[in-house]
Order: C-alpha cells, then sequence, then structure tokens
C-alpha cells in the first residue's frame, strides 16, 4: 500500500490543503469505535459490580442458575453459546460460500440479481419471525426427520443421545445457520465480484477449469473480504436472542447431546432480563460481559490463527 | 455531521483536478462571478498553468461530462428533501392539536391487553386528550424504570417488599385479577381433575406417569394412558411462574423447602419455552404435556385445562366467577403499606379458584420529584386514570377475561388515590 | 481418466456442490418469505397500514404509527451511523496500518459481536438516563446506529481493499491529494461493496428488537418528537406475539412483511439508482 509519508505527494499539500484534516478527522470518527467500546465496558462493569463481587471468579465455572436461592454461575451458558455458535457457522459457512460462488461466478444473468435480492433481504427478517417460524414450520422438520436420521447415523457418538423433542441446541444451531447465511453470502458475494477480471483471465489463459479459476483467483484474492463475511455472520450468532429462545428448550443444564435442550447468554440475557431486579440484574450483566469477552477472544483467535494467511492481499504489481 | 459530509461532497466539484483534465485534453474552468459559479472551457494549456498556480483568480473544475457533479448535486438536494419531508411528516402527522398529557408505564404482560384496552377507551374518553403508553416488559423492568424514574407508572404481578416500597415511597394499587391455569395435552380426555399435592408432585418428578395411582385416584371416570408426564414450564422470568410457584409452595411443604416461590424456579428434569404463547404452542404440539398458563391463552387456544381442588375440597375449574371469589375475603394493607405478604393463593371459599392472583400498578405517592418534573397536569390524568380504571375499567374486564376487582378492593384503591400528592397536595 | 478429465469433474463437482448449496440454503429462506406471506397475508388492507396500534386486537387497529416510528428511527439511525462507519471503514483501510489503525479494526469486530441488548443498554445509560432524554426516538436511534456502525465499516474497508492498487497509485502519480484519492478514485470504485454494506446493516437495524425496549420503547399515538417513545415494527411484531388474540398475532404476521416490504423497495431503488449511474461515471482506466 502506497503511504507517501514523507514523499514529494506530501509537500504538495500546502496547496492542495486538507490532506492533513482530513486525515485527522477520518481518524477522529474512527476513534469513536474505541470510545464507544470503552463506555459499553464500563458501564457493564459497573452494573455488573454486585454480581463480581460476590461470585467472584467462580462466576465463570459456576453450573448453577438459581434465582430463589441468587445462586449465578455462567458455564451452562458459555457452553450453550460456542456449542450453537459452532454448529451455525458449521453449517452456514460452507453453504453461504458456495451460494456466493454460485451468485458471482456461476449464475445465469438473469438469476443473478433476484437471487442476490431474496438473499440480502433475509438479513432484515426480524428475529422474533425467524424464531416463530423455527417453531411453526422448523421444528417439526427437526423433530420427524432430520433429528431421527442423524440419531441413526451418529447415535453412537454422544453427541446425539436422547428422544428428540426438537427443542434442543441442534435446532437452535440450524436456525442461527439460517439466520446468519444471508449476511455471510451476500458480503462473501460483494468480495468474489470486486475480484478484478484480470485475476480470472489470467487463471483461464493458462487453461484452468471453472472450478480452478475460482479457487485460485477468485477465492484467494476475496480471502479477506469473505473472512470479514465470516465475522459479521458470527456476530450475528454469538448475539442471537429471540430466535434461539423460541428453539432452544432453555435447559440451564451442560449436556452433550445436541438432542438435549440447553441455554445460550444471549437467550439467557433476553429470557430474565424484563423479570430480573436487583443482584439477578447483575448476574446477567455479568453474563453480558462473559459474552463480550467470549466474543473477543474467539475474534483474537480467529483473527490471529486464520487471518493471518488472509490479511494481505495479495498485490497485483502494476497496472492489471 | 451529516452537514459536515455533505459540505465536503459540494466542495469537491472546485477541485484543482486539473492533472484528470489535462489528461482528459478538456479542462474547464470554474469562475467564481458575484457568488455564482459559472462554467467555462479552456483551450490553451497555458492558461491550465496559470490556473494551477492561482494567478489568474480561476480554479479548475472536472469535466462534467456525464454530468457527474450535477448528479452529486442533485442526489444531495433529493436527501436533504427527502430528509425535511421525513421530519416534517413526523411533525404533522403528531396529534398536537390538542394540548395533551402523555402518561408511560411499562412491566407485567399479564395485564397488557386490558390495560391498552384502558388506555384507548380513555383516550376517547377524554377526547384524546390523556395518551397512555404501556408497554409489557416484564414486572421487573417495570420496577427498575419506576425507581429510575423513567416511568409514570409500573405493572408487576409480584409486589414489592416492605423495605422497597417504603423506600422509594412507592404505592400499590390492584387494578385486576387473573388465574393461572394447569394446561394439559392428553388425547382422548376431555377433563381432568387434580388437586395441589399431586400437582406439586408431578412438577417435582416426583409422579412421572400419567396413571400414577395419585392421579387415577382423583379421576376415577377417567382411563389415563400409562406414558411419561412431559412437563413444560416457562424458561424466561414471569410472574405467571410467581403464582404458579406460589400455589405450589403453599400446597406442598416439600416443595417450599426444595424449590420455592419465584419468577424463575429451578425445576426438575423439564421442558422450557418463552412467554405464554411459547408455552402455550409447546403443549398444543406435544403429547402427554402438562404445563402452565394465564386463562387468557388457554380461552384463545381452545387448550384444555384442569379443574383443581380447592382449599374447601371443592373442584372448581378457573373462570371469571372463581377468581373474583378467590379475591373476596382477603384483607388488604393501605396502599403505602406492606404487600409482600398479600396472597390469594389457595384461598378459602366454596367456589374460589386456588391459582389467582392480584396484578399491581406502582405509582409514587407523592407525583413530583426533580427528576422526571412531572407536571401538576400529568399528576392529574394519571390519578384521574387510575380512579376510573378501578370503577368504570372494571367493566371492560371480562370481555379480555380478567376478573373484574371485588368491592372491598375497589375501596382501598379508592383510598389509596385519595392519598396520592403533588408537591405534598393531595391530588383527588 | 486423465488428468484433464478429472480436472472437467472436479469442476463439475463443483459446480454443482455451488448450486446444490443454493437450493438447500433456498428452501428454508424461501419458506419462510412465503410462511410470512402467507400468515401475514390476512392482516393487510389500507387500514391495517394507516389505523394506529391499540394492543387489544379489536377491529379499528393497525399499524400506522409503527410503520413511520420504524422509518423515522432508520433514518436518523442512518444519518449518524453510516457516514460514521463509512469513514471508520475509510480510516482502517486507507490510513490504518499501524498499530491504532489495528486496535480500531479489532474493536470494531468486537463491537460487531456484542449482543444488541447490551448495546441498548449503553444508548440506555447515555441517553435515557445521562442525558435525562428518557424513554424516546432518538435514544432508539442511537443504539441502532451504534450497531450499525460495524456493519458498515466492516464492509466498507474490505469494498476498499478490494480496489486494485494501481488505481490507487495511478491517482496519486497524477498529483491529486490524498483524500481526493479516497474520495473519489477509491469510494467511486468500491460503491457497490459500501452500498451493499449499508444496505444489510439498515436491514439488520429495521429488524432489531431488544435495543428498542430499553430506548425507543413504544407509543400507541401518532405522535412523532425526538424526545417522545415511539412505535416500530419489530416491537409490534413482540408486543403482538406475546398477546393471547389471535388477530394480534395475523397482525404481527402482517407487520413482518410490511418490514420486508420496506427492506426491498429500499433495496430495489438504491440498486437502480446506482446502475444508473454505472454506466456515466467513467472509471479511470489506466493505460
Amino acid at each position: 500500500m502506497v503511504t507517501a509519508k514523507g514523499s514529494m505527494l506530501r509537500k504538495n499539500t500546502v496547496r492542495f490543503g486538507g490532506d492533513q484534516l482530513f486525515e485527522y478527522s477520518v481518524m477522529a470518527i474512527a476513534a469513536l469505535n474505541l470510545i464507544l467500546v470503552w463506555f459499553l465496558a464500563v458501564i457493564m462493569f459497573s452494573d455488573a459490580w454486585p454480581s463480581i463481587d460476590r461470585f467472584g471468579i467462580g462466576f465463570l465455572v459456576g453450573a448453577d442458575w438459581d434465582p430463589n436461592r441468587d445462586l449465578y454461575g455462567a458455564l451452562p451458558f458459555v457452553f450453550g453459546t460456542l456449542v450453537t455458535t459452532g454448529i451455525a457457522m458449521l453449517i452456514g459457512v460452507p453453504l453461504s460460500i458456495g451460494i456466493a460462488i454460485y451468485l458471482s461466478e456461476l449464475a445465469p444473468l438473469r438469476l443473478k440479481d433476484p437471487l442476490s435480492f431474496i438473499v440480502e433481504l433475509l438479513a432484515a427478517v426480524p428475529s422474533v419471525i425467524y424464531g416463530l417460524w423455527a417453531m411453526y414450520a422448523l421444528r417439526p422438520v427437526m423433530v420427524d426427520t432430520v433429528e431421527p436420521f442423524f440419531q441413526s447415523v451418529l447415535g453412537w457418538t454422544p453427541l446425539f443421545q436422547g428422544e428428540p423433542i426438537g427443542l434442543d441446541k441442534f435446532t437452535a444451531g440450524v436456525i442461527l445457520a439460517i439466520m446468519v447465511i444471508p449476511t455471510i453470502a451476500s458480503v462473501s458475494k460483494e468480495a468474489m465480484m470486486a475480484v478484478p477480471d484480470s485475476q480470472r483471465e489470467a487463471a483461464l489463459s493458462i487453461g484452468a477449469t471453472r472450478y480452478e479459476v475460482t479457487r485460485m483467483a477468485v477465492l484467494t484474492y476475496a480471502r479477506s473480504g469473505i473472512f470479514g463475511a465470516c465475522i459479521l455472520g458470527m456476530g450475528r450468532a454469538i448475539g442471537e436472542t429471540m430466535a434461539v429462545a423460541m428453539t432452544i428448550g432453555n435447559a440451564n443444564k451442560i449436556s452433550w447431546s445436541l438432542l438435549d435442550p440447553g441455554q445460550t447468554m444471549a437467550s439467557l440475557i433476553a429470557n430474565n432480563w424484563g423479570e430480573a431486579e436487583g443482584i439477578q440484574l447483575s448476574a446477567l450483566i455479568e453474563i453480558g460481559l462473559v459474552l463480550f469477552f467470549i466474543a473477543l477472544l474467539v475474534n483474537v483467535f480467529a483473527r490471529a490463527v486464520i487471518g493471518r494467511f488472509m490479511s494481505r492481499i495479495p498485490t497485483t504489481g502494476g497496472g492489471l | 455531521m451529516t452537514t459536515i459530509f455533505v459540505y465536503i461532497f459540494i466542495n469537491m466539484s472546485n477541485s484543482d483536478i486539473g492533472v484528470y483534465a489535462e489528461r482528459h485534453q478538456e479542462p474547464v474552468f470554474s469562475i467564481v462571478l458575484d457568488g455564482k459559479t459559472r462554467i467555462e472551457r479552456c483551450e490553451d494549456m497555458s492558461e491550465l498553468e496559470k490556473t494551477k498556480t492561482g494567478d489568474n483568480g480561476k480554479s479548475v473544475v472536472m469535466p462534467h461530462r456525464g454530468g457527474r457533479t450535477r448528479l452529486l448535486i442533485a442526489s444531495v438536494v433529493t436527501a436533504v428533501i427527502i430528509i425535511s419531508a421525513a421530519v416534517l411528516m413526523g411533525v404533522v402527522l403528531s396529534e398536537n392539536k390538542i394540548e395533551s398529557v402523555t402518561l408511560i408505564g411499562a412491566g407485567a404482560t399479564f395485564p397488557m391487553p386490558l390495560i391498552l384496552k384502558w388506555a384507548d377507551v380513555y383516550y376517547n374518553k377524554t377526547g384524546q386528550a390523556v395518551k397512555i403508553s404501556y408497554l409489557g416488559g416484564g414486572s421487573g423492568a417495570g420496577i427498575t424504570q419506576i425507581k429510575n424514574k423513567q416511568v409514570d407508572f409500573a405493572g408487576t404481578d409480584a409486589p414489592l417488599s416492605a423495605t422497597d416500597s417504603s423506600t422509594y415511597g412507592l404505592v400499590h394499587i390492584p387494578e385486576t385479577l387473573g388465574a393461572v391455569v394447569v394446561a394439559y395435552n392428553l388425547p382422548g380426555v376431555e377433563s381432568l381433575r387434580l388437586d395441589g399435592p399431586t400437582l406439586a408432585r408431578i412438577f417435582m418428578r416426583n409422579i412421572t406417569a400419567w396413571n400414577d395411582p395419585a392421579i387415577a385416584s382423583l379421576n376415577p371416570n377417567i382411563t389415563l394412558p400409562s406414558n411419561q408426564i412431559k412437563t413444560i414450564v416457562r424458561s424466561d422470568s414471569s410472574g405467571t411462574t410467581f403464582v404458579f410457584s406460589g400455589y405450589l409452595s403453599v400446597v406442598s411443604n416439600e416443595f417450599a423447602t426444595l424449590y420455592g416461590q419465584g419468577k424463575s424456579v429451578n425445576w426438575p428434569d423439564v421442558i422450557g419455552a418463552s412467554g405464554n404463547p411459547g408455552v402455550t404452542q409447546t403443549i398444543k404440539t406435544t403429547p402427554y404435556s402438562i404445563g402452565y398458563i394465564e386463562l387468557a391463552y388457554a380461552i384463545t387456544n381452545n387448550v384444555p385445562y384442569a379443574m383443581l381442588k380447592n382449599r374447601d375440597g371443592n373442584f372448581v375449574g378457573a373462570s371469571l366467577d372463581t377468581i373474583s371469589a378467590a379475591a373476596s375475603g382477603t384483607t388488604l394493607p393501605a396502599g403505602d403499606g406492606d404487600w409482600s405478604g398479600v396472597s390469594i393463593l389457595n384461598a378459602p371459599g366454596a367456589n374460589a379458584y386456588p391459582i389467582a392472583s392480584f396484578t399491581y400498578i406502582l405509582i409514587y405517592k407523592e407525583l413530583y420529584n426533580e427528576q422526571s418534573k412531572m407536571n401538576k397536569s400529568a399528576a392529574k390524568a394519571l390519578v384521574d386514570f387510575l380512579w376510573w380504571v378501578v370503577h368504570e375499567g372494571q367493566s371492560y374486564a371480562s370481555g379480555l377475561y380478567y376478573a373484574p376487582l371485588p368491592q372491598s378492593v375497589v375501596s382501598v384503591n379508592e383510598a389509596t388515590l385519595d392519598s396520592i400528592t403533588y408537591k405534598g397536595e393531595p391530588i383527588r | 481418466m486423465n488428468a484433464y478429465e478429472y480436472r472437467r469433474l472436479k469442476n463439475r463437482l463443483a459446480s454443482g456442490l455451488a448450486l446444490t448449496c443454493v437450493i438447500l440454503a433456498m428452501i428454508p429462506l424461501l419458506y419462510i418469505l412465503a410462511s410470512v406471506v402467507m400468515k401475514g397475508a390476512p392482516a393487510l388492507s389500507w387500514e391495517f397500514l394507516t389505523n394506529r396500534t391499540v394492543g387489544t386486537g379489536e377491529p379499528g387497529e393497525g399499524i400506522g404509527n409503527a410503520i413511520v416510528g420504524t422509518l423515522l428511527l432508520v433514518l436518523y439511525a442512518s444519518m449518524i451511523g453510516l457516514p460514521v462507519g463509512i469513514l471508520t471503514g475509510v480510516y482502517i483501510s486507507e490510513y490504518g496500518n499501524n498499530r491504532f489503525g489495528a486496535t480500531v479494526r479489532f474493536f470494531n469486530d468486537v463491537l460487531a459481536n456484542f449482543p444488541s441488548i447490551v448495546i441498548g443498554l449503553l444508548a440506555y445509560a447515555l441517553v435515557v438516563t445521562y442525558l435525562n432524554v428518557g424513554f424516546s426516538l432518538i435514544a432508539g436511534a442511537v443504539a441502532l446506529a451504534i450497531i450499525e456502525i460495524p456493519i458498515v465499516a466492516n464492509t466498507t474497508e474490505e469494498a476498499l481493499r478490494m480496489v486494485p492498487n494501481s488505481l490507487r497509485e495511478g491517482a496519486l502519480a497524477l498529483g491529486i491529494s490524498r483524500w481526493r484519492t479516497v474520495i473519489k478514485v477509491m469510494l467511486s470504485s468500491a460503491k457497490a461493496g459500501i452500498v451493499t454494506g449499508a444496505l444489510l446493516a439498515i436491514a439488520r437495524i429495521s429488524g432489531e428488537t431488544a435495543p428498542l425496549l430499553l430506548t425507543a420503547f413504544y407509543s400507541n399515538y401518532w405522535s412523532f418528537s425526538p424526545t417522545e417513545p415511539v412505535a416500530s415494527l419489530p416491537l409490534t411484531i413482540f408486543r403482538n406475539y406475546n398477546s393471547p388474540s389471535e388477530v394480534l398475532l395475523e397482525q404481527a404476521w402482517g407487520a413482518a412483511i410490511v418490514l420486508i416490504m420496506i427492506v426491498l423497495s429500499l433495496n430495489v431503488s438504491v440498486r437502480l439508482f446506482m446502475r444508473r449511474n454505472a454506466n456515466k461515471g467513467q472509471k479511470v482506466r489506466m493505460r
């Protein structure tokens, strides 16, 4: 990337003006993000303090959530969030990338725009509607078809034990996957469409098939954009409340079987927020803090480990 | 912020992108003339050089072939028009023609339909002068909001503790009665009878099969299936759970010790659904299930519910009469007193339904405070509204499946409302 | 099978796989759209769209004020959130190759992953409580703007990254100042991605429920002052869902249709507008 620091171009800014001003104003606005996160952290800490004070570090590994005895712990919900988000990403990311590839590379022109529309439109559907649909339409399908299927194939693993009733982590994961697909697919599609044709042409010119062109040229170049799309999608999955609350069965316990009900942090907060007061409210906000930190950790992990391969856009080197 | 952004965009057109122009071989000048900008073509490259150094008082503008600049200005103007239209629309559509008062309330979802009905009727009755907005969001949220003085009144299913009501200066006004029913899904079974202790044992998972002797003995005329009972409970904190668990605590010491009354309960081995509609829907679609919901949901969704044995030993189903019967015998404290012990669960009375409860409106005894700075007309409107609610308003209750307040309760409310003050002076 | 045929087979398989993904994902997505339309269509009528909400499910109730409320909330939120988001994305992409830039990007990601109810809490603490505006339209707009910012910033940053360096270098080489390069050249080239991001963000915030509970609250009346509570479509859906009335539940689905239609028309009009301009502003073609 050209930085032009200390170059002749920079010195010319006397007349052109505005360069410094622009850079500093944009920097100030960008700093707003930091300020916002800082504020959020401060407010949450202060509201959660009574709970932090009482439970200390034990909160993170506590497995009880009993408002009647004022005993609170986060472990079952951390587990639930990780499991459901994991399922959502596992199902959602490949499907989204497949859709993005289709929309950007393979679709006939007449289908491209309508399909893209539909996909983007679904980002607007409120989560309540997703939840309602999941309750009325998805759950019967899961109970009658999907879950028995998985149980017959993978029933020997601890993941698919128990009787399927449809209100469980698996169903929650599936509805989350459906919810993140529009986001990840749209943004990935944009990233792929922004890959210069020169890249594709270069690959084609050495005799690559469509698939190889996509893999070599498009996906490589658009890696970072796709990754960003996944981060956005994951953001929605981690924080989703209504749709999860209506499908996960809301049991405050840890269980390895995907067919057992569970609970996520966001859904717990949404479920109990309205009625909570005092120490319970503080505990809920502390859960929010834990959610914040988990999201942070996952982000760090993702950016560091996976992002290392993706942070550099390959430079085109010259006027292609 | 929008203005700054727009400013940058507009000013872009008068830019010194003479190099662009040079490359395109068609530079055009702009001259500021009496405050107007005129576009002039330039033929000579030397003139361009002079312009770049600012010698001839002109500045270079990008070729607007394609009308890009014009388009930009057009879009900005359109945006401004749209924004002002929107704001104007908001202002115009607002019914600000009459001097009106807006009151805000938050809290329990249980009485929400009734409170909204009252709000609507009262709005029309006062010639649109009093606007009342109520958002269910949970009793806890309502209580927090009124403690923060962000709302004018709060709705709660569970009464406040004595310390809370005295510390904050809040009074309780029971505005209606409701009941929690035990809904079930038993194919082929039209009516079911249960009693308190059996119910408690079912929800404690001591009784797990439908044809358990305890249930069978209460239902001699029915053959019960041998299937396992699936207990459905509220996953979210709620007043409904508070009332139901309160009843179970009253009729079963074991339940009271192990679980207790609360807005959420650590139920053993249950399926949790969110909200009354969630539980209702889950019961309807899960055979051999049993759960607890508010009466209105059972009626509007055609879900059968059990007849319960009341304290006097009669099996009663929930109905407006049986609910009112449960409330008629209670003695209530003064509005600003300690309501934490008020309960009409398992009430005495031949026709009393055992799982009935009040739901309360909370307001400040002294309506003026530094933070909300409520004005006198709003305060009067609030008290008048509540007075109307406990009198004429009660006639709207039965249409929405709420039970009207018995006269004894209305009298207590009258006394409470008479004691509400504004800056020390009673309002009524 | 020789190497070439093998590669062709892989190609076919991959295409088939991509198509399968689309079909697999389209089934639930279309099913949802169809369910919403089928369940909500009975509720649609002129009265439905113009009458105000009441909350009892009796005839004569509509969602008119909720429609206006959502439009205003989204408008105000975008007036704050879009510029901040785009400029943040510009910063990270163009000037952010340093520690500060990396920090901003990181915190931007973190902001994107906050549950929306917590963002509502922030707006509640700042606008409703601290500034003592109370439950209000402006508080709701602030909460929605905060949700919008990371989405827009992320997509803007990625879109700007995808602009080939040659464009950037060429413009600078011609003597165009840095900031003009960014605004005129880069943003125009990245237009498509940025607009997609903005539309996605708007679509997302139109459907947000939880933050509005704590900020914009609700109102059954036709008043849209920035400092008063305001009705909104997602909260109407939420409230109707929690009520026992069948009529209200049907209206909830109807409200969902209206919401989707609003986002749809916004999408369509913006795309049409862009297409009309795509051929006017010439892309800078470098030799």
